[in-house]
């Protein structure tokens, strides 16, 4: 019935797939925000628990450490290994004299263990050249690319051989590996500990983080508690860091409120649009519902009728919707843009899309249950 | 018993909310099998509101309405739509097909309602549309036929269930003299059956010789039946 009313069907797919579409799309940015807050311990595989100072709040809020609290972890039994970690902010002086600020990461000088899981160029162990570093792709190709030769022209991706200035100090890029872009998209800067600490402005307490890897067997909760009770610092499994990074995010900043706020409009305009459209057809439609009554159609008949209607067009709007997002994230796989969109979105906006249509179908089901089925005899 | 309908004392009365407008007024009739029995009179005389409680569709506030011995208004309303459904066929003056279905699908309704399968309700309402002339525009959407042929559709979807009461309001005020004169030529040969009774509102004058008797009706009451 619907369909043979082509505008007021497509009205309603357009409502539903504006409504899917930002039901995803947006929460997808979100979700590759987030994903980003925490994609340093991701990519970071291999440590099963991370301690630092019991202040630190999220992964880039850095509390550094005494050199000594490597080794009061490493005597603490269950620890297979314990590895220091830099992490800090340094700026990268670049070639027309302006400055760029870099994500550094310290690396044990022996084990290199924290390296970037993808080299694209170079090797991992050319870090124990002297100066040497290894810059993210992103980072390599945008914000510390050189500027172009000639004016308007394109910026000059960093390679491996060319030098950076950290902190005064030269540095030359020996690789470019592929790590996740990091919440403030700022260029990585990979080297050694020891070089990292070098670059760093002289501060009493450099470490940032030491790694731990448990022995095969360990129960990690039962480890990170026993290095908290031992050494009185923060100890948190890979799991637990990323939890901690995520609620940070959460609570301490706009960006829920501000993507939720868009889901919520996309829910509602979607459900106005929806919603309207498909009462106004069944008010369009009354006198053949009305014939249907007098000719005998029960209310369930009627009922499952509008239902399967609205279940039609919700899933067109859905896949569309959706449809639509794929393509988007497709689109912008390469751009700065965050986007992930794990399947737990598919079913958050599928829920929403049929919140939309059983809303819609309520409204004219109301109407048509309430239908005198007499109306058809009148002019 | 050769009575189909029996009205005794039937009595409407619509409350407007400022005034009561007494649409039926102890109504006595009856329609045999077999009959084309036509319900005229000028508008506003009740005529609608007989037809919608003869076909089960509209309670009377009093008196009895009898279809084929049974009373409508003590039934339950599931047995209600049941016997509505399978007894009853309808004729509308605007036809009120479903528009997004072609002349087959609407016509085969009565009986998808009545539970029959699809596939065969489908093939029926061929072999119906065959019998009223229009075979061959059995894919047609009703946009894309004219208003005798529609009526055409609309009465093929009346009989198709072989209901013993067909109730057509004003089935020719909307179509011209020959499509009307068509129309009821139709009805009359293919309707008419002695185990059914047709009753038809109607005061387009020019297809009073159909009846087999005429009911005349005024301010809620038939005042003449011959």
């Amino acid at each position: 019935m619907l369909m043979g009313d082509t505008g007021k069907y497509i009205g309603i797919v357009i409502g539903l797939t504006f409504a899917s579409l930002i039901m995803t799309q947006q929460p997808a940015i979100f979700t590759g925000f987030i994903a980003r807050s925490y994609s340093f311990i991701t990519d970071l595989g291999l440590p099963d628990i991370w301690v630092m100072d019991t202040k630190v709040q999220f992964i880039d809020d850095v509390k550094p450490l005494q050199d000594t609290e490597l080794y009061r972890v490493r005597g603490i039994s269950g620890v297979e290994w314990a590895m220091p970690l830099y992490k800090g902010m340094l700026k990268a002086r670049m070639t027309d004299g302006t400055f760029q600020t870099c994500n550094v990461i310290g690396l044990d000088d022996t084990t290199l263990i924290g390296a970037p899981p993808i080299m694209l160029e170079g090797k991992v162990a050319d870090l124990r050249r002297s100066d040497s570093v290894i810059v993210d792709f992103d980072g390599a190709n945008e914000k510390l690319a050189k500027p172009p030769l000639i004016a308007g022209g394109k910026k000059i991706p960093l390679k491996v051989g060319d030098n950076l200035e950290l902190n005064d100090r030269r540095a030359i890029v020996v690789g470019i590996a592929k790590v996740t872009r990091t919440f403030q998209s700022q260029p990585v800067v990979y080297t050694t500990y020891s070089r990292a600490i070098s670059f760093a402005p002289r501060e009493r307490k450099l470490l940032s983080f030491v790694l731990v890897k448990a022995k095969k067997g360990q129960d990690l909760h039962e480890l990170a508690q026993r290095i908290r009770a031992n050494t009185g610092l923060a100890a948190y499994t890979r799991q637990e860091f990323m939890d901690l990074t995520f609620w940070y995010l959460m609570k301490n900043t706009g960006i829920p409120i501000n993507f939720g706020v868009s889901v919520l409009l996309g829910f509602l305009v979607g459900a106005a649009i929806a919603g309207q459209t498909f009462y106004n057809f069944t008010l369009d439609n009354i006198r053949q519902f009305g014939v249907l009554k007098a000719m005998g159609a029960s209310n369930g008949v009627l009922l499952r009728m509008i239902l399967l209607q609205a279940l039609v067009a919700g899933s067109i709007g859905y896949g569309m919707g959706v449809g639509l997002t794929a393509l988007f994230g497709f689109a912008m796989r390469h751009s700065i843009l965050a986007f992930k969109f794990p399947w737990q979105l598919l079913v958050f906006s599928g829920a929403g899309v049929s919140l939309i249509c059983m809303f819609a179908a309520l409204i004219s089901i109301i109407k048509v249950m309430r239908l005198e089925p007499a109306i058809v005899f009148k002019s | 018993m050769n009575i189909a309908v029996r009205c005794e004392n039937l009595t409407k009365i619509y409350d407007t909310g400022d005034q009561k407008v007494i649409a039926l007024n102890s109504v006595n009739l009856e329609i045999r099998l077999g009959e084309l029995m036509m319900l005229v009179g000028p508008s506003g005389c009740g005529k609608t509101t007989l037809i919608s409680v003869i076909a089960g569709i509209l309670d009377q506030d009093s008196g009895v309405c009898e279809l084929f011995g049974e009373n409508l208004l003590t039934m339950k309303s599931k047995d209600k739509l049941r016997f509505r459904a399978s007894q009853i066929g309808f004729v509308f003056q605007a036809f009120n097909l479903l528009p997004s279905l072609n002349a087959a699908e609407n016509v085969s309704v009565p009986l998808i309602i009545n539970g029959e399968n699809r596939h065969v309700a489908k093939r029926q309402a061929i072999e119906v549309l065959e019998r009223v002339g229009l075979g061959d525009r059995w894919k047609s959407l009703p946009a894309q036929l004219s208003g005798g042929q529609q009526q055409r559709v609309a009465i093929a979807r009346a009989l198709i269930h072989n209901p013993r009461l067909i109730v057509c309001d004003e089935p020719t005020s909307a179509l011209d003299h020959a499509s009307g004169h068509n129309v009821m030529n139709l009805l009359k040969e293919v309707a008419v059956h002695k185990d059914r009774a047709l009753v038809i509102v109607s005061h387009d004058a020019r297809i009073f010789n159909f009846a087999d008797r005429i009911a005349e009706m005024d301010d809620g009451h038939i005042v003449k039946i011959s």
